[in-house]
């Protein structure tokens, strides 16, 4: 039963996709492959006569022009290798799901359950390859963990053609409704093995196999022991997946509210306390509205208007499938600002990937002994994470604005991917603060938008064994941007209606969390489980409740409403179903086939997890300052430092996001004459009938960590703040969000660590009055494998703490670009130059020429915020009053990366003169003057006729004419005596910039 | 004088609806986001509405074909009050994923003029690259409405099924019927030449845009609505210094919104 349609591109019109597979597979694996042709297959898994075959091939699948195709497999394919690939059963097929929708419509048929279209794809390949080689070329564009391949030479498919079936990976699963109680009167090695493993169930062999982990440790899993043994009762697996889920390190945060060493709560005391101490400081202006208690922190915007941000990370995920955890990254951090407040409309995303070397030429490294489950190599993460972006932003119409690519190996193992959404939202609501939400006992408990499958439980550890042909494949998700928008968008409709009292989004935990949460507003709540819209049979209760099946909002919904919203809803293709109410009994009750399966205090469910207490240590590192000669040509080495991995254009990332979507683009993340020069940050008009903008940008400096953390998180706030400034935005209105990815975080030398970067993170918030308004944590970004020879092998990425910023502009026609504007404009450089070239990249690169692995050094860059703020405030109001044609902040590679910048931007030359550069007394060497990444500095350019004015707003600070622009194309440095040292064309250093990121 | 009413499309990924509304707005229509199901279930009807517009985005997340499925379902449900509506003298744009719909639906791409048959296409970039990139136009000046009395705009596309495609026949037809009214140049306003990055996708003959013969039906690629306020131009900092500097000052618009003012004129005047 079932239809097969294949489509292709015509043969005699070129095909694009598969051409740039052509190229990949040549740059990638050196294999030259003569032709690639691509084919879309569908495969419609219900009973359809001939004339609805055939109208649905016609009217819907084949495109008139480009395309042909046919009922089964294509007549007159020219192949070698023939390559299919399709999904595993239970993973989101965004095509499959469409093509149903579409030929529903089309035919104006319904499709019962079980019925789907399940999409795929063929690969045809011609050349003298060797099927080894196919393999390779196949993992190209397929991951084992959600889809599965076939391979065939001609040959074999002339006897056997593999294309002539219809392939429906349908999920069956037996029905179930068995509800487990778990008793935790067992001693410590039974509750160790069961926080480890989880609960047992009897696999299909007869063995016991773990659920996957709880997470849970002894002394915690004690507590829950007593609580239940108080009630004369052991806990059933729903409640004790429930709670694990409720107190995960995801949701609790329990390594930074730990009570460590001295302090009660990194959390508490340093991130929380600052922004405390600094809202306590601003008085009646104090613009934080709501912080640290919701899914984004809200901030205001103006009177009518407030803005709310939030950045996360899906590194787990996209390590083991790339799209997929990218694209629900992506997805996922959208719906923090939908579930604030009242549900925000979303404005801006934005990106941070760190990855290793994209041209590692090793091998790869495997989770398993025996050479099983390799590591994907750093450039098809990148590519896949490339992707998950650029369809979860694009395909939602949000601006991916802004972003940054770091690079290190030791992100080989494991990648970050940082991902986070700008909402806007009307101040008020129906008279109401629109930040505020208050679920009401009796209020029904809707959950709308996607069904309940088994995505995403105990995820991570789905072992292969478990599996069977039926089997969902939950490992990973990928996210659906369309049903989303969908809800998105009709979220807004019912929103203005006022037909809620409150909203939050279904992430991390599903239901368990956003019901529970949301209890917590009223006091109670009871779930009807049995109500619970499911993708297919044979969930187990359990699953239900904790599933983490994306694009899903739950609302509390007076019973009056329930009507008008759910038809609303229905009207805009979106499901929405009352799954329970909201009480004030103060218990969380979940009831199945009229049993009550969980019946829990909500304050021990809420607070009842129990304080963890760590100790740090810390050894401060010690690597020697490197003595190094000046090197021999200054202009290649500034070539090679613009092309450096790190500093390098991204170009070929940015223009694949749809960075303009909303008309509200100011500052793009390309600027210049020629539009190909990454920006310090992006500016975006929130309000396109109103003058105010929002600035964002980012900043990292995973390396210093290596000498000091404390100046590492220091550095990286002093940067996101310095990146708005120059872009405009006013000092006194940033806004900062914190996002540490630490890794190994059981042994007191990483918690040594942390700590001092969290207590950085207070004394420069503070300092600079900038608060945090939200974050989040990720403290386990370690591998841990296997090397060819089956050695172990640990891969930790480095503490990495990641600041992100957002700045309020008043009159986004005030923003300044770094772009050189004028010949004969002044250059000066605010800010002193020190020697401080410790982890610098031009240590790294010096080090890779000199020694084969780069230098590290002791001189880390240090931050002094008083002078900063000064310089800094003092340049706001140079630029409010238009004396700045052009700025640009100096980060990575320094002074030289910064003109160079201003320059190929401009279009326009520079003369720069060395010795009239602020320095540290004794003065530096000039390549040191160049590359030191020194904090605090800026790069201005200012006209002639502006010079007086600007520098009377100077007075008493760093501020020195360093140079000028010129009209010829080349890039002058004169050296301390003031002889030239370093001469280059622009056409040189663009090349040089933009080359290494590009295919 | 009554502000035509302009109807903006809604629903199943459709994404730039605000902003295409705001230009409408902007440009003196009374603009309403209306949803396509509720034209479908009759909650509005199109015969209230004097400009209709499919606005861009990733209707049904370009699944299959981009266009195509929303294409499909306005004309299963659709037809006749679309019929209605170009019979009595409405406008129609569709801009970048609109453009899709319309030319998959049949309303564009004919020298025949509006059908329920698809006579040219939107494909795959010649880069098989989404692109998001700013691009010199030339409109040609003749029956088109929205087009008329521009000589240049500067405008982004940003889509990865860009390139205008039909046989050569059509291609011909289109041509000599003067449908073919807005096409990709490079800075001094030369010919594209199917020379990237000014011709971003490969389209053939440079077409960026496409009206019937009637010129009250158009859709074109790049975004109009992307470039309504003078700071969305990418050198608007560069510009914006040089204003300065001679004491002049900022213009407030950008290119776009004389499209969206001609729709509105047309009524109007």
């Amino acid at each position: 039963m079932g239809t097969r349609i294949e489509v292709a591109i015509r043969p005699e019109l070129p095909d694009p996709q598969g051409n740039r597979f052509i190229k990949r597979i040549q740059d990638d694996y050196g294999i030259r492959v003569s032709s690639a042709r691509i084919l879309d297959v569908y495969h419609v898994d219900k009973a359809l006569d001939e004339d609805q075959q055939e109208r649905c091939r016609r009217e819907l699948f084949t495109d008139p022009l480009t395309q042909h195709s046919s009922l089964g497999p294509l007549p007159g394919k020219a192949f070698d290798w023939m390559i299919e690939i399709g999904f595993l059963p239970g993973v989101t097929d965004n095509v499959g799901n469409t093509s149903r929708e579409a030929v529903e419509d089309l035919l104006n048929i319904r499709f019962q359950p079980g019925e789907s279209v399940y999409s795929a794809e063929q690969i045809l390949l011609a050349g003298p390859l060797k099927e080894e080689q196919v393999k390779r070329i196949a993992s190209i564009r397929y991951n084992p963990l959600i889809q599965k391949a076939w391979i065939q030479n001609r040959k074999d498919w002339e006897q056997d053609p593999l294309d002539n079936r219809v392939y429906a990976p349908k999920v069956r699963l037996a029905p179930s409704r068995q509800i487990d109680t778990v008793s935790l009167n067992v001693d410590d090695k039974e509750l160790t093995r069961l926080g480890k493993e989880g609960i047992l169930d009897l696999g299909e062999d007869g063995r016991k196999v773990g659920r996957g982990p709880l997470a849970l440790d002894v002394p915690t899993l004690k507590v829950i022991r007593d609580h239940f043994n108080g009630l004369g009762r052991d806990p059933t697996d729903l409640e004790l997946e429930s709670i694990a889920q409720t107190w995960s390190e995801h949701c609790k945060h329990n390594i930074f509210a730990a009570r460590i060493d001295e302090v009660d709560s990194l959390y508490k005391t340093y991130i929380q306390g600052a922004t405390k101490a600094i809202r306590k400081r601003l008085g009646s202006d104090d613009w934080c509205l709501s912080v640290f208690r919701d899914n984004s922190g809200v901030i205001r915007l103006n009177e009518d208007w407030s803005i709310c941000y939030k950045v996360e990370t899906h590194n787990s995920p996209s390590a083991l499938d790339p799209y997929g955890g990218a694209i629900t990254g992506i997805v996922g951090v959208n719906r923090d600002p939908l579930g604030t407040g009242m549900g925000a409309r979303l404005i801006v995303n934005n990106y941070g990937f760190c990855f290793g070397d994209p041209y590692y030429k090793g091998s790869p490294y495997y989770r398993l002994p025996g050479r099983e489950e390799a590591t994907l190599h750093p450039k098809v993460i990148f590519e896949g994470v490339r992707e998950g972006v650029e369809h979860g932003g694009n395909k939602s119409g949000i601006p991916t604005a802004w972003g940054f690519l770091t690079f290190d190996p030791r992100y080989m193992g494991k990648p970050l991917v940082f991902v986070g959404t700008v909402g806007l939202l009307p101040a008020t609501l129906h008279g109401r603060p629109s930040h505020e939400k208050k679920a009401q006992p009796g209020d029904r408990i809707i959950m709308a938008g996607g069904r309940v499958g088994k995505d995403g439980i105990h995820g991570a550890t789905f072992s292969s064994e478990a599996m069977h042909a039926g089997s969902p494949a939950t490992a990973v998700q990928i996210g659906d941007p369309i049903t989303q928008k969908k809800l998105a968008d009709a979220q807004i409709e019912i929103r203005d209606l006022g037909l809620y009292h409150s909203v939050t989004d279904n992430g991390a935990g599903g239901l368990s969390c956003s019901v529970a949460e949301m209890a917590r507003e009223c006091g109670g709540c009871r779930v009807v489980l049995d109500q619970i819209p499911i993708k297919y049979e044979g969930l187990l209760p359990y699953e239900t409740w904790i599933s983490e099946s994306q694009e899903r909002m739950t609302y509390a919904v007076p019973p009056e409403n329930v009507d008008p919203l759910c038809d609303l809803m229905r009207r805009r293709g979106v499901e929405a179903t009352v799954i329970g109410e909201f009480t004030d009994d103060g218990l969380c009750v979940v009831e199945f086939e009229g049993r009550r399966i969980m019946d829990l205090d909500m304050k021990f469910l809420h607070e009842g997890n129990p304080q963890k207490i760590l100790a740090t240590t810390y050894t401060e590192p010690d690597h020697p300052e490197p003595e190094f000669p000046e090197p021999e040509d200054p202009a290649e080495t500034l070539r090679r430092m613009l092309g450096r991995l790190n500093l390098c254009s991204k170009e070929y990332v940015v223009r694949q996001f749809d960075h303009e979507v909303q008309a509200g683009s100011v500052i793009k993340p390309l600027v210049g004459k020629h539009q190909d020069v990454a920006s310090d940050a992006a500016v975006t008009r929130p309000l396109l009938d109103g003058p105010e903008g929002i600035a964002l940008s980012h900043s990292l400096y995973p390396t210093y960590g290596d000498i000091d953390p404390y100046w590492m998180a220091a550095c990286a706030i002093d940067t996101a703040i310095r990146n708005l400034v120059v872009v405009g935005a006013a000092p006194q209105r940033i806004a900062l969000l914190d996002n540490f990815c630490w890794c190994s975080s059981d042994d007191p030398e990483r918690l040594g660590q942390l700590k001092r970067a969290a207590r950085a993170c207070y004394d420069f918030a503070v300092a600079y009055g900038t608060p945090f308004i939200s974050g989040k944590d990720s403290m386990y970004n370690d591998f841990k494998g296997f090397d060819e020879d089956d050695r172990p092998v640990k891969i930790s990425v480095p503490p990495t703490l990641l600041i992100s910023s957002l700045g309020i502009l008043e009159d986004v026609t005030r923003s300044v670009t770094l772009d050189a504007k004028m010949p004969g404009d002044r250059l000066y450089l605010l800010g002193t130059t020190r020697d401080e070239l410790g982890a610098s990249e031009y240590y790294a690169l010096m080090g890779e020429i000199l020694q084969g692995e780069r230098y590290i050094g002791k001189r880390v860059p240090t931050v002094e915020a008083g002078p900063n703020l000064r310089i800094y405030t003092a340049l706001h109001q140079a630029i409010l009053e238009g004396h700045v044609s052009a700025a640009a902040s100096l980060g990575l590679g320094g002074l030289a990366t910064a003109a160079s910048k201003m320059a190929l931007a401009g279009d326009l030359g520079m003369e720069i003169d060395l010795s009239a550069v602020s320095t540290e007394p004794g003065g530096l060497r000039a390549d040191r003057i160049l590359y030191s990444e020194s904090q605090g500095r800026i790069l201005v350019s200012v006209s002639p006729e502006k010079e007086e004015t600007f520098l009377s707003l100077f007075e008493g600070l760093p501020c020195r004419l360093v140079g000028r622009t010129h009209e010829e194309a080349f890039l002058r440095v004169h050296g301390k005596d003031g002889a030239p040292y370093l001469e280059e064309g622009l056409p040189k250093l663009r090349e040089a910039y933009k080359k290494t990121l590009w295919w | 004088m009554a502000k035509p009413r302009a109807l903006v499309l809604t629903g199943y990924g459709i994404n730039c609806d605000w902003e295409t509304a705001f230009a409408f707005e902007k440009a003196g229509a009374e603009a309403r986001r209306v949803h396509v199901n509720d034209l479908i279930d009759g909650h509005d009807s199109l015969d209230r509405y004097q400009i209709l517009s499919f606005p861009g985005g990733f209707s049904y997340g370009d699944d299959i074909s981009s266009g195509k499925v929303l294409a499909n379902r306005v004309k299963t449900h659709l037809a006749e009050s679309i019929k209605r509506f170009i019979e009595k003298g409405g406008l129609i744009i569709g801009i970048c994923n609109g453009f899709q719909v319309v030319v998959k639906y049949g309303l564009l791409g004919s020298p025949e003029g509006p059908m329920e048959e698809q006579k040219s296409t939107l494909t795959n970039n010649d880069s098989s690259r989404y692109e998001d990139r700013w691009v010199h136009l030339r409109p040609k000046d003749g029956r088109c409405v929205f087009t008329r009395g521009i000589d240049k705009l500067y405008l982004p596309v940003a889509h990865g099924e860009g390139k205008f495609f039909t046989d050569p026949k059509t291609l011909e037809g289109l041509e000599a019927a003067g449908c073919v009214v807005l096409r990709y140049t490079d800075e001094e306003g030369r010919a594209a030449g199917g020379r990237f990055p000014w011709n971003p996708n490969g389209s053939l003959n440079d077409i960026a845009g496409i009206c019937d013969p009637s010129g009250r039906v158009f859709g074109l690629m790049p975004h109009p609505e992307r470039h309504l306020h003078f700071t969305q131009h990418p050198l608007w900092t560069r510009m914006a210094e040089g204003y300065r500097r001679e004491g002049r000052p900022l213009p407030e618009e950008g290119d776009g919104m004389a499209l969206f003012r001609n729709a509105v004129t047309y009524f109007t005047e």
